[in-house]
């Protein structure tokens, strides 16, 4: 079998386990969250909290939820990383710089998990498990709470409560991602993920001599990585070091953990409006654009085009034996269309155009199929300005689930949307046009412009990979790129609830001749369209200096 | 505005001890339940699949390592390593730092070189790696054609820490790793053929062998044993 029909066939093993997966998965989501029974171990949960569980409240009291959170995780995991040394499991390692532990504490809390900083030299046990690992969770809970409020307000009528934020965070967390994590990190273990406690050892080698590791909880802290599109690896190669990622299957595995939950959480939509045909046209326009874009990717890469990978007779270079041109090829379509950012292979050293390929699925607002909660929420807003777009064509007020999109909802949603590809162009303009910023980068030319825009699209898309050439650890990247990801997550949320609350508010409106039908093939093919018109007109310009004179002139 | 303050105070409050109350969940309980289990039942996988030749540990089923001469001069931390020609050789890991934060451990810090598919530097370290492994695998009798030597032999891997390198190029060293431990080809490819794995279920990753489990089947071969 050659190398291309069996990176055909994993694809399809793939989307034929996401298709078994999801629907269960999804409905168990779904009666999470409109569930009345109150677990044992969630009842204290809140009363340690000091909340009733049972009142419900409006947007803006969700959103003081959602940004006291934030503000207050950011707040602890900087002070863990500043106070490291004094910490116990620190494993010797020295207190953080101020500058990196902002951009860290930022980047885990708003689930981008970009790294300027090496893992295994940098950081102890009780910052990675303890910190960094925790946020893993609550970071992807608090998309998936967002997400779920979005789908309340376009599910209710005529009311101004759309649930209790700590209830949505606590469920999410315990139903939902620390059963599957605790699943998917022994089937992880089996693989031969290492999952221990001891500190820096050393190991023996085969000529004599040893090798110095760190030990550490790297499995439990992997599955939620990919659980929960978070990204942040343990060592620095992240899911390329044999120790995160150790066999071709483990590979495929982790992959199916990426896309798993934000494919689930489109049945969770569809069983919440009352109609799962709702959620199917949703998971169409994911699917087609992703697998699409997945398509293309393994076509380039195998493909090699590049002076140096045709020099060596293949794209290998920054790639893994065991996964090959096929595995590294779908790993890195499965982690930048999700805002998850792991790597198992390097796109810095990809081909022009499949290090293009990664940059455009973050593009497309991380809604291919996006991250856990911020996918759904993010597709969602582009389904309301779809639905305007063809309100537009014919004349008529648009309505999406029996909800009237008027002028206050169409500019919340293109806000939202617009957040994003504000502050991508605009840190890069800045990065470019000031003088001592570029020096940063490992290469020249095209490339190195890709590597700038690379930087920032994933840190305002809350993606959180890199074309890791660049040297990132610098206090102008780290505060910009910490700036870009704050506000990349939090305004888009900001937006996502304020809209949330004007749907709940409204009554539902029947049904007419006239209606655009949305759970129809047609919509998803206009919803296919849409953020690809919409990315095409803001990124193409930027992607033309980048990833395509590189990739045309190969 | 005395009213939205206290809100938000209120509001923090309560984030901070449902942090602290999720952060015993997930970043305590389990974790360690993770661990117990793991340490119970899957014991070696847990621990780095460590391998061992008579009791002696050489190294880590996952994780590549250097097969090197013993360096010329001790004191030149500068000195390139020479690989040994009796051992097979792994992928080249330029990309592989060297502790540059916190020089109290010198750890192995993994990575990859990050340059790009038009990097100059890149297509020349890629020529230079190509006439290495050509010069250092051709023998008397046997010439190494630069149009065999595969991919994997003259890149570095995202890791550095690869363990595996293609079957092509495991072939292309069996007959330098056969002259410098007086055996025959024919028994060293043989070798190379009983440690290929191929693709899981058939089509999963791809074919490989591994470094450190083909060396120690080696070394059990070899007339002079170390």
């Amino acid at each position: 079998m050659n190398a291309q029909l069996a990176g055909v066939l994993q694809l399809t093993a793939l989307l034929g386990a996401l298709a078994l997966a999801h629907r269960p998965l999804g409905d168990h989501i779904a009666d999470v969250h409109t569930s009345r029974r109150h677990l044992r171990v969630e009842r204290l949960v809140y009363r340690a909290v000091g909340v009733r569980p049972d009142a419900e409240v409006g947007w803006t009291g969700y959103l003081r939820g959602v940004l006291a959170f934030s503000l207050v995780g950011i707040a602890l995991l900087y002070l863990l990383q500043r106070l490291q040394d004094v910490l116990p499991g620190s494993l010797g390692f020295a207190t953080i710089p101020p500058d990196q532990a902002f951009n860290t504490a930022v980047s885990f809390v708003t689930n981008t998990n970009w790294q300027s900083y090496s893992g295994e030299q940098t950081m102890g046990h009780l910052v990675q498990t303890g910190g960094l690992a925790v946020q893993h969770f609550l970071s992807a809970a608090v998309g998936m709470a967002v997400a779920v409020a979005l789908v309340r307000g376009f599910a209710r009528t005529s009311t101004g409560a759309l649930g209790n934020f700590w209830v949505d965070l606590v469920r999410g967390t315990v139903r939902v991602l620390l059963p599957l994590a605790a699943c998917a990190a022994l089937v992880l273990v089996a693989c031969g993920v290492i999952q221990n406690l001891s500190g820096i050892h050393h190991v023996g080698q085969f000529l004599g001599g040893t090798q110095q590791w760190n030990g550490g909880a790297v499995a439990s802290q992997e599955a939620v990585k990919l659980l929960g599109t978070n990204g942040g690896g343990y060592f620095n190669a992240n899911s390329a070091h044999p120790f995160e990622n150790p066999t071709p299957f483990s590979n495929l595995f982790e992959i199916f953990l990426i896309l798993l939950l934000p494919v689930a959480l489109t049945r969770t939509f569809g069983r919440m409006v009352g109609s799962t045909r709702q959620g199917y046209a949703v998971l169409g326009a994911m699917g087609v654009l992703w697998v699409a874009f997945a398509g293309l990717m393994l076509l380039t890469e195998h493909h090699g085009a590049g002076p140096a990978p045709e020099l060596a007779g293949g794209a290998m270079e920054g790639k893994e034996t065991r996964f090959g041109v096929s595995g590294s090829a779908l790993f890195a379509v499965a982690t930048t269309g999700t805002s998850t950012g792991a790597v198992n292979a390097f796109h810095s050293s990809f081909t022009g155009l499949g290090g293009g390929i990664t940059m455009v699925m973050m593009q497309l607002g991380e809604i291919a199929p996006g991250g856990v909660g911020t996918g759904l929420y993010g597709m969602l807003i582009t389904a309301v300005i779809a639905v305007f777009l063809a309100g537009l064509m014919v004349g008529r007020t648009p309505e999406y689930l029996g909800k009237r999109l008027g002028p206050r909802e169409i500019k919340l949603a293109a806000c939202a949307l617009l957040v994003t590809p504000a502050l991508v162009l605009l840190g890069t303009a800045a990065a470019v046009a000031l003088p001592t910023p570029p020096d940063a980068m490992l290469n020249g030319g095209a490339h190195g412009f890709s590597e700038i825009l690379y930087a920032y699209t994933s840190a305002a898309q809350n993606n959180g990979s890199a074309f890791a050439g660049l040297s990132a650890d610098t206090p102008w990247y780290n505060t910009t790129l910490g700036l870009a990801m704050l506000l990349g997550r939090l305004l888009p949320i900001v937006f996502a609830l304020a809209l949330a609350g004007s749907l709940a508010a409204q009554r539902r409106r029947p049904a007419t001749a006239g209606t655009l039908r949305t759970g129809t093939p047609l919509f998803t093919g206009l919803l296919t369209a849409t953020p690809l018109v919409i990315s095409g007109l803001t990124f193409v310009p930027a992607l033309a200096l980048g990833p395509l004179a590189e990739g045309l002139a190969a | 505005m005395r009213h939205t303050l206290t809100a938000l105070a209120r509001n923090c409050g309560a984030a901070l001890r449902a942090l602290l109350a999720l952060t015993l969940l997930t970043g305590v309980l389990y974790p360690l339940a993770v661990t117990g289990v793991a340490q119970t039942f899957l014991r070696d996988q847990a621990n780095g699949s460590p391998v061992t030749v008579d009791g002696r540990e050489v190294g880590s089923a996952l994780v590549g390592q250097r097969y090197t001469l013993p360096p010329e001069d001790q004191d030149d931390p500068g000195e390139q390593p020479r690989p040994d020609p009796r051992w097979f050789q792994p992928r080249p890991s330029d990309g592989l730092g060297t502790n540059s934060v916190n020089t109290r451990y010198d750890l192995l810090v993994s990575g990859a070189t990050n340059l790009a598919a038009d990097s100059p530097e890149l297509t020349r370290d890629i020529a230079a790696a190509r006439e290495r492994v050509v010069a250092f695998n051709s023998v008397p009798g046997h010439a190494v054609d630069p149009e065999e030597v595969p991919a994997d032999a003259v890149t570095s891997s995202g890791s550095g820490l690869d363990p595996h390198v293609s079957p092509e190029y495991a072939r292309l060293q069996a007959p330098r790793v056969a002259a410098a431990n007086g055996l025959t080809t024919e028994r060293v490819n043989a070798l190379v053929e009983e440690h290929t794995e191929g693709r899981t279920l058939g089509f999963i990753g791809e074919p490989r062998v591994n470094v450190l489990a083909l060396n120690v089947a080696l070394d059990a071969l070899r007339p002079d044993a170390r």
